[in-house]
Parts: structure tokens; sequence; C-alpha cells
């Protein structure tokens, strides 16, 4: 009883707290990219953009690789299997500040001289066409590029835990009787297990995403906190969890039910993909006739 | 549908794909190790006694050290996980055992799933426009309150999950034997279940110890010993991390922020290996 009463109960205190806001902006706050305090004038489109573009970022660098940590997982032998996936399991225990902190004092530097200056100068990559507007103003270090690259890590666990089980799930026979016509692995995954777990892996992908969409540490940590619309990979921005972090404890008035408004904005986007994962994954052990 | 292929082409192919699976890991456990590693390197040189027991001071006084958001962090994970438990216990053994296929019960299940998904910056939200904006002060309650809210659904789906792996045998022989459903349930199932129970709370526990995000406003910070534990700021390890390492210039700042992190992280660390091992010498 209690977990419906809270949920409903988030649900209305955000409302409550966050009409004064809406009666305020109307709903053209979701998409004016001002905020200033001095003019008491808020809009919520920098914030979200920065929230999409932290979490697709972080979806590209991590679908792959959780992907392939998930294959091995799945094939390998018992014996190895068990302690990497014990490890692996490790790689979600670690509290996100420690995340963040690393990213600040190791990946942000490394990023400012190592990673940006190889691909903007090195490689050119600033002066092709369209690099301005690809990479942004950047060479802080700082930026959605390093938080892309922090959630990455952070949410690849999860992932590759769900494909894992979706990957188990292939009947046996089937992997078999392709490897007996003579596919290699690869094709095996390919025509196989994906075409067989692929709601499941969509699940695991939507996971992945809400996590990366509210996590709030890490990303305050390296994203720069600058309340902008993203201008590039390299550039600083912020993201709706981060501004929340940020500013929320000095607010007061409107600014707070302003940023109780964009809480709002974050459990709607939350909520939406929280009842698609469940979709695609009740629909995955549906098809097994296996019920959920 | 598939065009021919030359044999090497495909087997060229297969062998880039074992090496990326390869990389990936590697990616993954380095990623780690080095994670690891550098608060090791960090935060051992700052670690001692005076600075486990010590209570934080502004910058520039000497004795300076984490005791208090230590004891805080303590106090409110403790506080949280009592909170938590029961009514958590409570519903996962009406979710698995009293109302399983009930209407009720899949609203339930689907509630905590979305509690589970929540943001946690959201439930310090909440817990900030309930009890703060109410009481009128930050309090160490009011984070105790929002780590409990974040462990609540945890504890409630590991419980429903760690009954239905009871086999349906023992519920039936212990009502043959004329017990009450009720007597069934904590005597036999519970009994049988309880090192699965006792894996979740404990790493619902290590969870929680390192969440930050609720705790900002809602037990914010102070440089005090946690004694107005109900009525004021109180301090917690993570939220220390966060003040030491962005809003600080100072380097020695910054090392205490690396040796909390350490003793965090060994923390969460050490209960999640100890209960794993235990958990999985006893599964077999």
């Amino acid at each position: 009883m209690i977990a419906l009463l809270l949920t409903v109960g988030i649900f209305v205190q955000l409302s409550i707290h966050a009409a004064e806001a809406w009666q305020h902006f109307g709903i053209s706050f979701l998409w004016s990219s001002e905020w200033d305090p001095a003019i008491d004038s808020y809009g919520a489109l920098p914030h979200i953009q920065g929230s999409l573009m932290t979490t697709a970022l972080a979806l590209i660098v991590a679908i792959p690789l959780s992907f392939s940590v998930a294959l091995l997982l799945s094939e390998t032998p018992e014996w190895l299997n068990r302690p990497l996936s014990q490890c692996v399991d490790l790689l979600a225990a670690v509290p996100s500040v420690i995340y963040g902190m690393w990213g600040l004092f190791v990946l942000v530097p490394l990023m400012q001289d190592y990673v940006q200056p190889f691909l903007l100068e090195s490689l050119g990559l600033l002066y092709m066409p369209g690099g301005e507007w690809l990479f942004g103003e950047g060479g802080s270090g700082f930026g959605f590029m390093t938080a892309g690259v922090i959630l990455a890590l952070m949410i690849l666990p999860y992932m590759s835990a769900v494909m894992r089980d979706v990957f188990r799930m292939t009947p046996h026979m089937l992997k078999e009787s392709a490897y007996g016509l003579g596919s290699t692995r690869l094709e095996t995954t390919l025509y196989v297990v994906l075409r067989y777990g692929i709601r499941g892996i969509i699940g695991g992908i939507f996971i992945g995403m809400g996590r990366a969409l509210g996590e709030t540490m890490a990303v305050l940590f390296v994203i720069g906190n600058l309340m902008e619309s993203p201008a590039g990979l390299f550039s600083c921005g912020t993201t709706i969890a981060a501004t929340l972090a940020n500013n929320f404890a000095e607010a007061t008035g409107l600014q707070q039910s302003a940023l109780f408004a964009l809480g709002m904005v974050l459990m709607a986007m939350s909520f939406g993909i929280q009842l698609l994962t469940r979709y695609y994954l009740a629909r995955t052990c549906a098809s097994r006739g296996e019920n959920y | 549908m598939m065009t021919p292929r030359s044999l090497f082409f495909r087997k060229c192919i297969n062998h880039l794909l074992s090496l990326f699976t390869f990389f990936s890991i590697s990616v993954a456990l380095g990623g780690m190790g080095w994670i690891l590693y550098t608060v090791f390197v960090h935060g051992l040189p700052v670690l001692s006694w005076e600075f486990l027991t010590s209570p934080s001071k502004p910058y520039g006084e000497p004795g300076a050290g984490v005791g208090n958001a230590l004891l805080g962090t303590l106090l409110m994970t403790l506080g949280a996980t009592l909170l938590a438990v029961p009514p958590g216990l409570a519903g996962g053994v009406y979710l698995a055992e009293f109302g399983k296929h009930s209407s009720l019960a899949s609203v339930l299940r689907f509630c905590a799933n979305v509690l589970m998904g929540l943001p946690s910056i959201l439930v310090g939200l909440f817990v900030y426009a309930v009890l703060v904006t109410n009481t009128g002060h930050f309090s160490g309650l009011a984070g105790t309150i929002a780590l409990a809210v974040i462990m609540f659904p945890v504890i409630l789906r590991t419980t429903e999950d760690m009954l239905l792996m009871v086999p349906d045998a023992m519920r039936e022989s212990a009502l043959a034997l004329g017990m009450s459903r009720m007597r069934a349930t904590l005597c036999i199932v519970a009994r049988s279940a309880r090192n699965g129970l006792a894996t979740g709370i404990l790493l619902s526990l290590a969870r929680v110890s390192g969440e930050t995000a609720p705790l900002l406003f809602t037990a914010l910070f102070a440089d005090t010993w946690p004694g107005g534990f109900f009525t004021e700021p109180t301090a917690s390890a993570p939220v220390l991390i966060t003040e030491y390492t962005t809003n600080s210039p100072f380097e020695s700042m910054h090392a205490m922020g690396w040796g909390t992190a350490l003793v965090i992280a060994a923390f969460v660390l050490l209960v999640n290996i100890v209960t794993r091992c235990f958990f999985y010498e006893n599964r077999h």
C-alpha cells in the first residue's frame, strides 16, 4: 500500500509545488531557453536538451560495449563467467559520487590534455566541414562528451545484466542448429540470438536510458553547469538533474517552483521510459510463454 | 536473403567480434580498476585515526577530519534501514504469498517498479516538499526518510523474488501439518528464504549509503557532530565529498574528499563482496 501512496504522493507533491511556475509560464516553459533569476524568467529547454544529449551520448558508447560484454558473459564457461559477472555487477555498486570524483580529477584533465587536442587539432576534425557545429567551443575538458563517457560506464552493468539474461534465454536447440548450418558465432548472434531476444535487448537499453537520464552526481561534477543549450559535443551545459542539485537549496519563490516544474518534466520522462521498458520486457517474456 | 560471402571474410568478421568483445570487457573491468586505483592512491595517504574521528572544520583550521560525516551517514543509513525494512518485507510477503494474482498486487508491483526507476534526486525533491517545507528546517531525519523511500521498493521486490523461489511443496507441507497461513509463511517460507532476504537488505543498504542526490537538499551539510538529528542539518559522507571537491579550490580539501571516498567505496564494496560470497556458498 505504501508503494502506491508514495508513487501517487510524489506526483501530487511535485505538481502542487510546480503549479505556480506552470501558471506563470504556461506550456511555453518547455521550449523557452532563458534562465535568469534576476528577472524571474525561467525556461526548461537547455536542461531538457542537455539531459537528452548526455543520455544519447552515453547510450551510443554503452550499447555496443554492453552488448558484447553480455555476449561474452553468456558464452564463456562457468568458471570464468561467474567472477566476471560479479565484477561487472560490482561496477554497478560503486557510488555515483565516486564516479563523479574520478571524472573530475582523472577524466577531465585527460580529455583536456590529450583527447580533445588530438581529435580537434591532430586529426583536424575541427576544420572539417561542420566541425565547429559538431564539437562546439571546447577545450576545457568539461562538457557533454565527458559526461557521456562516465554515464556509459555507469549504465553498462545494468544493460549488460539484462542482455545477458536475454541471451541465456535463447533455446540451445536454435543456437546449435545455426552452428550446425555452418554459421560463425557472429552470424549465430546476429540472425538467431538477436532476432529471438530483440525486445529484451530494447528493454535493457531502456533501463540504461532511465538510469542515464536521472543520474545526478556523476554528471554534476563534469558537465560544466552552464545554463545554455548544448553547442557541441565538447561544450559545457547542464542537465535537469544537475540543475536541480545545483540550484535547489538556494532557490526561493518562483525559481523554486520552476525547479519543481523541471523535476516534473524529468519525472514524466523517466515514467515514459519505465512504461516502454515494462512493455518490451513483458512482451519478451510473453512470447516465451512465461508469466511475468 | 543472405548474399554469398567468402569463408575468409566471414571468419575475419567473426574474429573482429571476438576482439571487440574482449576490448569491451577490458573497458568495463579496466574502468572499475582505474577508478578504485585512483581512489586508493589519493585516499590512502589521508587516512588516519584522527581523520576518521574528528569533525570536519572550515578550511585552514588544524585537526579537521570527517568523523561527523561518517557518523551521519551511518545514522541515516541505519535509520533508513529501520524505516524501510518492515514495510518492505511485509509488502513483499503480501505480493508473493497472499495477493499473488490480485489486481491490487499488480498495481503495487507496477508502482514499486516506477519507484525503483525514479531518479533519486526526485525523491529528494519530494521529501523536501513534504518534510522540509512543512517543518521549516533541513534535518537528518528528512535525509533518513529520503533514503528509506529509495530503499523500500528495492526491498519489496527482492523479498517477493526470494519468496517466490521457495518451492510450493514447502508451503503445502506446512499447511498440511495444520499450520495457519501466517505461521507457514513466517516459520517455513521466510525462514528458508532467509539468506536471500538478508542479501537483498544488505545490498540495498550498501547502495543507499553512497547515495548523494537525495541528501543534497534534505539533510544538507554541517560542520558539527550530528547532535540535533531531527531539527538540524546533518553531515553525510557523500555530500561532504561533493562539497569538498566541487566547491573548494584547496588541495587539502580535495585530499579529504578522496579519503572519504575511499572509506565509502571500501565499505560498499566490502558489503557487496561479502554478501555475494556468503549467498553463493549457501545456495549450493
